[in-house]
């Protein structure tokens, strides 16, 4: 008897898992992860994020375009500084802003993410932006939302924080211009950093010259460069050459689970001080994606020091965010 | 106000200078005559800046031209989304207590005009606003009236007013596509 | 013609009477199936020919036994007959988790998959660590009357990894196997005599090799899409790790050893490289894992997620190979029906499992439609491979076996819709895949359970 061969039909969210951050007609809706954004869409929200940046310079430093709209800060887990500069932004929009820290401990236990969610989008709120532990929280919330809510990821376990990259991408080409001729280093616990990755994504979206990556094995991710990137170990090879330097943070945490001996060797090696800096190209800048833990992977002089523009990074975080928020939310009622 | 008692035939020939010489000359008057002291001139992105420019030159403002944006702040952008390329406002100056005239292209419905106004609020308290444009036409939808006006159009709905520039200025009537 | 297909009502075997609704006639004791294209994987029978059943049993294949008398003929004419699935791991969540699923909704669901014995894990609540817990299971079977459920002893009481299990009881009992599943022994001191303990009894020790503390905390395959997704790695090495310790153990007791839900490569190449050293081991891998990679987690499809996790693309073609060669005689469904809630959440904190018993079959004969196997060896995998490894007297079309028989009709194309399937669990990354072929009519025991299009009398 003939055999029929019939093809299997991928699952759709296989066939292109970013699709999810557009709406039909190809506008931006949820931003989960840089991935999938292109060029175009990485730089348009850079280009508004600009015009955004002149409104902070104003007497009223507010814009009416959400006005009557309700922005829920979700935060699973707690960050009063990322939180508060999503809440500045939504603010400075003219939106309505509910605050909900959910700490994942017993008080709310038995409660899932999907009822907190639905019982909170029943009070009408039009744009969630999420701060959760696990990976794959913010495309799990952006998949059962209604139709006219949009879902910002502020930050999903070690997966994605693709406002912190975008705005570390604006402070580069304010600071820089071009992205083509830069070679740009990453340094610390990749293995863990959320960061990292979004980072790595919009710099080779930009088509930076280089992405590096330095650190131990163990705070690196299995087959790391196959996210676009050149892997170093030593400070002195990685970091010869490089126009911008971007400091993670190292959770101590890290020590407990094997995957360091202690602060002191890891500073030794890895730890930014001015001596490190100069294997630099000397207009090299130094970034952090905050908060700094001095002293473990940089030392005060080099955080304060003149090459530093983390203070910068800050500011122009709340323009970035005011950018997505208004890209994301514009244009979809009809 | 100037012409705006006689209305242009929409299909005459359109005599931009002659428009604008008459708005400057309008505005001349009244800064002349005190009712505007030493006033800031501010243009609507991007037909009013276009505008302004030529006004600003012909009257010899002391001060810089400033330009307003009102991309932050349109009542349809829950419809139509934020514009691709938001080209931030720029008022070189501080507007609080001074007298300001403020120059877009063409008034139809009111609803730019408006959120000019709310964005210029929010840069300070000017002590008096004076409206200046180029082209008036029926359509109102909101109680605004221009003070200085170069030309009146008697229109319908299904035609527009576009200004070409800013190098040259040209204004052209068309027809608008049909909407369903 | 009714288009509700017809399941088999259970049996009170307290009373030993037919419940209300049994049909003389449909649930009657013989048989003859006419016309069908048999198909024997044992003995490579491919005839189109007739099958006499008579009292639960297979009596003849070809022509009529002389004192033959039928109550019942099928015409088969179009349909292969092919010897009921014998699913080797699988767990229907009773006792314990019967909000996720029961005897009865899985034992169901899987006569209408061709499967006609289930091997169920002992990690249910209470642990299958006593007769007591294989009785009421059998009996919880008997009384949903559909599949034949069968159940796979704990290794150590309460799974602890520390005290041995009543290992000879649970046999007699009708354990066909024991297991200390994903539950790690306290150390191999214990694992050793577990092993040698079982051996003296000649019983089956089915290991699932996954090191813990390599694996902690993982959800995904360790390697370039996890990396990407942030998803917390299980490297192939907790794996291979814990399989070599089996293997050594398995030199020094004899123990005979199973190695289920096989995920890597690496771990099929020392399974070939064991059974050519002529130990006694042999693998199974669930049918997933030889369609699904890494890839498929790339949009965090909370369905995706299972343990061991769906690994990279040369590991499961390495998996298909080592299916191909014989080296893995077994596909098994690794069956975990899960209520919607549990799957309701970001990957890593959904629940692990599949929902897979209706698929079991049909991806096992794609691997046939994809060129991977012939359609008798594909059948091995699921019917005589596992009879042999589990010592059943079933899983053939021959006289002498039990007649647990299916029908299949290879042109009844159709669509996997979840909302459709007969688990309790919806819980399937395959849903939307398109399938060449369906089971029609299905006999457990020489009785029919499952059947389309038929008329009662």
């Amino acid at each position: 008897m003939a055999v029929v061969f019939v093809r299997p039909k991928l699952p759709k969210l296989a066939r292109d898992p970013w699709a999810i951050q557009f709406d039909s007609d190809g506008h931006l809706k949820h931003l989960l992860t840089i991935e999938g954004l292109g060029a175009e869409w990485v730089t348009r929200i850079l280009d508004t994020a600009e015009s955004f940046l002149s409104v902070t310079g104003r007497d009223v430093k507010k814009v009416p375009l959400l006005r009557g709209r309700t922005v829920v800060n979700l935060f699973f887990e707690s960050s009063t500084r990322t939180r508060t500069t999503f809440e500045l932004a939504a603010k400075r929009l003219s939106a309505d802003v509910l605050n909900l820290n959910i700490s994942t401990s017993a008080a709310t236990k038995g409660e899932s993410l999907l009822d907190t969610m639905r019982n909170i989008q029943a009070m009408q709120a039009d744009m969630f932006v999420i701060r959760h532990e696990q990976s794959g929280a913010a495309h799990f919330l952006a998949r059962h939302v209604e139709q006219h809510v949009s879902v910002l990821n502020a930050g999903d376990g070690w997966h994605a924080h693709p406002t912190q990259a975008l705005l570390d991408v604006f402070t580069i080409r304010k600071m820089k211009g071009e992205f083509a001729p830069l070679r740009v280093a990453i340094v610390g616990d990749i293995l863990h950093s959320r960061v990292a990755r979004s980072q790595i994504h919009a710099l080779n979206t930009l088509s930076t010259g280089e992405v590096r990556v330095i650190a131990p094995r163990t705070l690196l991710p299995a087959q790391v460069e196959k996210l676009g990137v050149r892997v170093f170990h030593d400070m002195r090879e990685g970091l010869k050459d490089v126009d911008v330097i971007i400091m993670l943070r190292l959770q101590r945490e890290r020590m407990e689970g094997a995957l360091l001996p202690t602060e002191d060797e890891f500073f030794r090696l890895y730890g930014l001080t001015p001596e490190k800096l100069a294997w630099a190209k000397p207009d090299a800048i130094v970034m952090h994606p905050g908060p700094a833990n001095r002293g473990v992977e940089i030392d005060s002089e080099v955080a304060d020091g003149p090459q530093s523009v983390i203070l910068q990074q800050v500011s122009n975080g709340i323009a970035v965010r005011m950018a997505v928020m208004s890209l994301c939310m514009g244009g979809r009622e009809e | 106000m100037s012409h705006s008692d006689t209305p242009v035939s929409a299909h005459a020939p359109h005599d931009l200078d002659a428009y604008l010489h008459s708005m400057v000359h309008d505005l001349r008057l009244r800064i002349d005559s005190g009712a505007l002291r030493d006033p800031l001139m501010i243009g609507i992105h991007t037909g009013g800046v276009w505008v302004a420019k030529h006004l600003h030159a012909a009257l010899g403002l002391s001060e810089p031209l400033g330009k307003l944006s009102i991309a932050f702040y349109r009542d349809d952008f829950t419809h139509i989304g934020l514009h691709p390329q938001v080209s931030p406002s720029s008022l070189p100056f501080d507007i609080e207590g001074r007298d300001i005239i403020l120059v877009d292209d063409v008034l139809y419905t009111g609803r730019t005009i408006r959120a000019a106004m709310n964005e210029l609020f929010d840069f300070g308290r000017p002590s008096r606003v004076l409206l200046a444009v180029l082209c008036d036409r029926p359509g109102r939808e909101l109680p605004i009236q221009a003070d200085v006006v170069g030309a009146s159009f008697m229109l319908d709905h299904h035609e527009e007013i576009v200004l070409s520039g800013p190098e040259p200025l040209n204004l052209s009537i068309q027809h608008r596509a049909v909407e369903a | 013609m009714s288009n509700t297909p017809y399941f088999a009502q259970g049996i009170d075997i307290d009373h030993l009477k037919p419940p209300e609704g049994c049909r003389p006639g449909i649930d009657c004791q013989r048989w003859v199936i006419r016309g069908a294209r048999v198909l024997d994987p044992a003995s490579q029978l491919d005839a189109v020919t007739d099958v006499f059943i008579d009292k639960a049993g297979i009596v003849a294949v070809g022509e009529a036994p002389s004192d033959f008398a039928c109550d019942n003929i099928m015409d088969a004419r179009g349909l292969w007959l092919i010897p009921g699935l014998i699913d080797s791991w699988a767990r229907l969540r009773e006792p314990g988790q019967e909000h996720k699923a029961t005897i009865a909704s899985e034992a169901r669901a899987a006569t209408a998959a061709g499967i006609t014995s289930v091997c169920i894990p002992p990690d249910t609540d209470p642990v299958i660590d006593t007769p007591a817990v294989v009785r009421l299971i059998k009996r919880r079977a008997q009384l949903a009357g559909g599949a034949r459920i069968l159940s796979i002893g704990a290794l150590t009481q309460d799974l602890d990894g520390k005290r041995l299990a009543e290992m000879a009881d649970l046999q007699e009992a009708g354990c066909v196997a024991v297991s200390n599943i994903l539950k790690p022994m306290a150390n191999l001191a214990v694992m050793r005599r577990a092993m040698e303990y079982a051996n003296t009894f000649d019983i089956l020790v089915i290991v699932q090799p996954q090191d813990r503390a390599l694996a902690h905390g993982g959800c995904a395959h360790e390697g370039a899409v996890a990396s990407r997704l942030g998803l917390p790695g299980i490297p192939v090495a907790a794996e291979t790790a814990a399989m070599a310790q089996i293997l050594a153990l398995v030199e020094e007791t004899g123990a005979r050893v199973h190695f289920a839900n096989l995920s890597t490569a690496r771990a099929a190449q020392m399974l070939e490289h064991a059974r050519f050293a002529g130990l006694p081991v042999s693998g199974g891998v669930s049918a997933h894992q030889l369609f699904l990679s890494e890839m498929d987690t790339d949009a965090f499809d909370a369905n995706c997620h299972v343990i061991p996790p769906l690994r990279s693309l040369r590991d499961r073609d390495a998996l298909l190979d080592a299916v191909a060669r014989g080296v893995i005689e077994v596909i098994h469904s690794d069956h975990q029906p899960h209520e919607g809630d549990a799957k309701a959440a970001p990957f890593p904190d959904a629940a692990p499992g599949i929902s897979a018993l209706e698929t079991l079959l049909p991806l096992t004969l794609r691997l046939v439609e994809n060129g991977t196997l012939n359609l008798q060896h594909a059948l091995h995998r699921v019917t005589s491979g596992p009879a042999q490894l589990l010592r059943l007297k079933a899983g053939g079309v021959a006289p002498g076996l039990r007649a647990d028989l299916c029908l299949y009709d290879p042109q009844a194309a159709w669509t996997l819709d979840e909302q459709q399937m007969l688990s309790r669990g919806k819980n399937t990354p395959f849903a939307g895949w398109d399938f060449s072929g369906k089971i029609t009519h299905t006999w457990v025991a020489g009785r029919l359970v499952y059947g389309q299009n038929i008329e009662p009398k």
